[in-house]
Formats: structure tokens, sequence, C-alpha cells
């Protein structure tokens, strides 16, 4: 057993470690799929992880100077990002998946966030590190890292999706499974100075309305921002889930922009230039711009519609347990505030239930929902449907493709199906 | 307490020097084009040397890497092929993108004459100059991008947010028929075959 095998194995000597793909097939064989790990056991046969003393009840566990930085535990090997080699033409401007269907809650831990690169994940130390405002501004200003941690600072929770989240399902179901359908997003509690509080100390003037944002790596992802969203919520954050940024998500400093594409998200952000009109960069004309039907092109589509996904069961989450009570869960969030609702179908839209909300929706930030049903092990078309506070709520894909066509590559926020089927097995899918 | 408009008196002033170095962006009305020139001829070879590996010697693409010419009036097809030419507004993206990010791996290693070659070798690509042209930041302007007009601004709140706001809960639709399989198409990565990746490791 290799390394990766052994990872990956479930946590037991003791004969049941079936794959999942290899317990379908048995329990499908068996025409009953009500059998966990422990109901294997013919009634009645007292369970030997009980009635046997196991060795971690026995012997000693690790010392706690084993990890003095840890990893999730072995079992969880599959909670991994991945990618799509198709997708792009190599893995240094291309982007990789967060594993939502194995997650819960909302926070996303940093380590299998979402990537999206245009020249790598490039290597800045906080000494090397300088960030420059200027342009229309009273006084341009260099910073350095430490300058930027004296600034009063502030702690704010928001989801990050790329444009591209969902893009690949325009023309219809293509990948099957939430991490890659809906996986090019991330939420984190960041930690910064607010943008505001840093333009202000440059003193912008009045002729300024838009800035300019670019990276300190090759690529330098510029986009052009208005001023007006500059100066109300975008962070400039070196802290994430209350740690220093991953070297891949901008260490040491990004920029949030919080409710809008994630590719304005600056990040290694090394310049902030005060400009009269926008620059029109490439990553917001030739890339980040929406064709429709007829040709012409939307640009500056900066905000995330509201938009929700079932996370399990969905394909890579299939039901194992059988019928009867059954936790359908999944993520709502929206670019324009806070979730109020989330409706649940498992007929394909026909009729609908409000789900429970884990908590209240907060601002631009990701939103857990629960819905509890008793399932009959009949086949169901899993949807759901969120409402944000400004009443949107969230289209099927064929409303958006009625305005849209299907060559607008970014901004897919329609509703998700999954076929559950009556072995537990789910599949993406579109309805009619 | 410290009143935010006065500031807080941290970073230090940016020199010019500093500014220069770092200010390469490029605007439409041509702000920021430093003074210099290259023409279509000096263009192909730098073109071949620089850019053609990925890009093709006519810049057409090469395997999946980016097309940069071709696609004219393709953009309301099926399957639209967005290039400078066919797609992009404005010239001063190209000058700018190609200038401060290309080529892949060796950016910011062209100067500022063979940018506006390369420029040109381009333009030239996409028939819309002659072979003998020469690029300036003079003549930079007058240079016509086909797709100019071809981009409005998010449109969303008068198209999109009054019409879904529909939050229908009960007798939706009459019949639900499955018109699209992802398992069809079978483009998902994984380990073995059959389910998605992370079903299959589990």
């Amino acid at each position: 057993m290799d390394e990766k095998e052994r990872a990956i194995t479930p946590a037991t000597d003791s004969g049941l470690a079936l794959s999942r793909r290899g317990f379908l097939r048995a329990g499908a064989a068996a025409g009953a799929m009500a059998a966990g790990t422990g109901a294997a056991l013919a009634e009645g046969t007292p369970d030997p992880l009980i009635t046997e003393v196991q060795p971690w009840a026995q012997g000693w566990g690790d010392g706690v100077d084993a990890t003095p930085y840890g990893l999730p535990i072995r079992f969880e090997g599959d909670v991994v990002r991945r990618n799509v080699g198709w997708l792009t033409a190599d893995v240094i401007s291309s982007i990789n998946f967060t594993p939502i269907h194995a997650l819960d809650g909302t926070i996303t831990p940093a380590g299998c966030a979402f990537e999206r690169h245009h020249s790598g994940a490039i290597e800045l130390a906080k000494e090397d590190y300088r960030l420059m405002i200027h342009g229309l501004v009273d006084k341009p200003l260099v910073f350095t890292y430490a300058d930027l941690e004296r600034f009063p600072r502030v702690n704010r929770t928001y989801f990050l999706e790329c444009a591209a989240n969902t893009g690949m399902e325009w023309a219809g179901a293509q990948l099957n499974g939430a991490q890659f359908t809906h996986g090019m997003i991330h939420n984190m509690e960041y930690s910064g100075v607010t943008l505001r509080t840093l333009l202000e100390e440059a003193g912008v003037k009045p002729e300024g309305k838009w800035i300019y944002v670019e990276g300190a790596d090759a690529s330098s992802n510029g986009r052009s921002i208005p001023l007006e969203k500059a100066l109300d919520d975008c962070l400039v954050a070196f802290k994430a889930n209350g740690e220093a940024l991953r070297k891949e998500h901008g260490y040491p400093v990004r920029l949030c922009v919080p409710g809008w594409e994630g590719n304005m998200w600056v990040k290694w952000l090394r310049r902030i230039e005060v400009t009269e009109n926008a620059v029109e960069s490439r990553e917001e004309t030739s890339k980040y711009t929406d064709t429709l039907e007829d040709g012409t092109s939307r640009k500056w589509t900066w905000v995330m519609d509201a938009k929700s996904v079932v996370t399990s069961p969905s394909p890579q989450a299939p039901i194992k347990h059988g019928k009867g009570p059954l936790v359908i869960t999944g993520l709502a969030w929206s670019g324009r505030g806070a979730i109020t609702a989330v409706d649940v179908s498992i007929d394909g839209g026909k009729t609908w239930t409000e789900a429970r909300l884990a908590a209240p929706g907060q601002d631009k930030a990701l939103t857990r929902f629960y819905l509890d049903i008793e399932w009959d092990g009949s086949e169901m078309f899993l949807q759901s449907r969120a409402t944000d506070e400004t009443g949107y709520v969230q289209p099927t894909k064929n409303q958006l493709r009625e305005i849209r066509g299907e060559n607008s590559v970014y901004h897919n926020n329609c509703i998700q199906t999954w076929w559950v089927k009556a072995n537990g097995e789910a599949e993406n899918v579109e309805v009619s | 307490t410290p009143v935010l408009a006065e500031g807080y008196g941290l970073g230090r002033e940016a020199l010019p020097e500093e500014i220069a170095a770092w200010n390469l962006d490029v605007s439409p009305d041509g702000t920021g084009l430093p003074v210099g020139s290259g023409s279509v001829e000096d263009g192909e070879y730098l073109f071949s040397d620089n850019c053609a590996v990925c890009h093709g010697e006519f810049a057409e693409g090469v395997d999946n890497w980016p097309k940069l010419a071709g696609g004219d009036g393709t953009l309301a097809r099926k399957d639209p092929v967005k290039t400078v030419g066919s797609y992009w507004p404005y010239l001063s993206t190209l000058w700018d993108y190609a200038h401060r990010s290309m080529p892949f791996g060796n950016a910011q290693s062209l100067s500022v004459d063979e940018t506006y070659a390369i420029v040109a070798y381009i333009l030239y690509s996409n028939n819309l100059v002659e072979d003998d042209f020469v690029l300036s930041n003079e003549n930079f302007l007058e240079v016509e991008m086909p797709n100019a007009d071809g981009f409005i601004v998010d449109d969303r709140e008068t198209t999109e947010y009054p019409i879904f706001t529909n939050r229908c809960m009960e007798n939706c639709k009459e019949s639900v028929e499955i018109t699209m399989r992802a398992a069809v198409l079978d483009v998902t990565p994984e380990e073995e075959g059959g389910e998605a990746a992370a079903a299959e490791e589990a």
C-alpha cells in the first residue's frame, strides 16, 4: 500500500475497509442501502469495536511535540483541492477547486481553499513587500508591511467567488460534482485595514473617480474599481481565518472587494493608482467581460448575484445510509447583501420547502442551510434556490440563458439540479 | 483621538523614479504610452523569437494557448473565437498587457520599441494594418479596433433584477424531465472511472 492509498483507506483493520464505490456496488447488489458500517453486523451480535479493547483505548497517542502545525487526519485525504486539466492550457495560469462537497459550516479552511493564478503563486516576503498609492492624490505614498500593521484594523467575513465559477455549465451539465461546478469559492474571516483608511492617508483629489489596483506578480492582474466601492467596504487584508494569508492567497497582502467577482481581489497587492477613468486592462476587456447572444458583451459585471448549491447529497457525496433521516445541506451567498431565505426542492422545482439557515445570513458571506427530510428511497431532483435581502431570487439556467445566451462564460448563478437515484448516487443533470 | 482626514503619518512619500518604475499602465486615450515606435517587419522577427512557440507564427495559437488573431465575425456564433482582432476594444490594452505581462514566464523583458513592433505585428496578423506599417505613440490612437463598440456597461439592474423575483413554492411547473446528464459527457477528473474523483478516493 503506497502513501496515497494509506491516506484514503478507512480507519479500521476490521475488514470493513470497503471503498465507497465498492460499498455502493455491494449495497446495490444486496438490494438494500440500509447498511452503515456498524449495522453490517447481524442483529444481536455484539460489536467488537465495543466489546474488544481497541489499541487507541490502551496505548498512547502522539505527544504534543509531534505536530507544531498540523494537517487534517489522514482519513480526510479526499478533502483536497482538485484541478481539471483540460480547462486551461497550463497549471500556472489556471484554477483549482475547493472541496465544498465535504465541508460544513461557512468558514473555508485556507489549506483547501481554491486558487486562481495568472502567473503562478509567487513567494513575496514581508520585508520585500511594498505598497504604493499614487495618481490623483495629495501625496503619493509607499508603505512597508510593518506600516500597514499600524493602521486601525477591522475583521470581516466575506465570500470570494471566481467570476467563472459554474462557467463550464453554461451549455449543459458537464462536470460531475459540487466541487467542480461550484468550488471556485472560499469564505474567510479577514483582518486588515480598510482601503478607505489608506486612500485618506494619501488624500484623494476631487478628479479621482477610479482606482487601478495591481499585484506584484508577473500577470499583475490589474483591475479598475470605482472610487465609491473603494471607499465603501474594500479591505487591504493581511490575515485570513486568524493567520497570515497563505502564499497562494496573496501573502503578505491582498485586496478584498466584498460581493464582487474574485478577479478583482488582487493578490500580492503592490499598487493603487487613483485615476479619472477606468484603465480598461486586459482583465476587464479580453477577460471578465460577458458575451451575450447577439455578440455584444457586458463589461464591468462586478457583482456576484445570489446563488446556492446543495453540497450534500451531491455526486461526490452520495447517500450511503439508505432510507430514513437525511440531512440535505448546502451553501448560499449573494454579492448584493445577506441571504434571507433558501428554498429546497426534491422534485426538480415543482414544489419548494424553505430550508433552515444555520445562522442568519451575513452581508456578502456564505450562509449554511439545512433541510432535514425522511428519505423514502425514491429518486429525487434536488435543487436549492437562494433569496437575498434585495428580494432577488436565484434564477434557473434557462432564465439566464433566455437573456444572455450560452456564451457569457462568467456569472452563472443558476439553480443546480442533482439527480439522486434510488441507490443513493447523485448526478449533475439539467431538467426541463 | 486621531482624525481620519488628518491621517496617521504612516508610510513615506513615493519618489518619482519609484512611481515611474511601477506605473506602466496605458489607458484607452493613450495616457501612459511612452515615446517609441516599431514596425510590422521588426515585430515579425520579435514575435517569432518571443511569442510564436505558444501563439503560433501567425498569432493563430498553438494547442490550447490563446489565439491572438482570427475569429472575425464569430462573436454571435455558438463558439465565438475571441482574439485581439475580433474582440478586444482597445489597442492600449494589448500594448499594456504585452509590455507588462508577456512573454509568459519572462514578463517585463520587452523594451518599449520592441513592444510597439510586436503590437504592430499582431495588428498585421489580424489584417488591421499593411505589412509596411510602423506603430508609434504618435499614430497609436488612429488604429481602429473592429470591436471597439462591442461592449455595454453591466445592465443586469434593468434586464435581470426586476425579473428574478418570483419565489413560487407550489405547483411551479407541470413536469420535470432530464434534458442533459454530466455522466454522459464524462469529462470530470477521476481516479479509476465511474464516480467523481473525491467519491472514488473515499
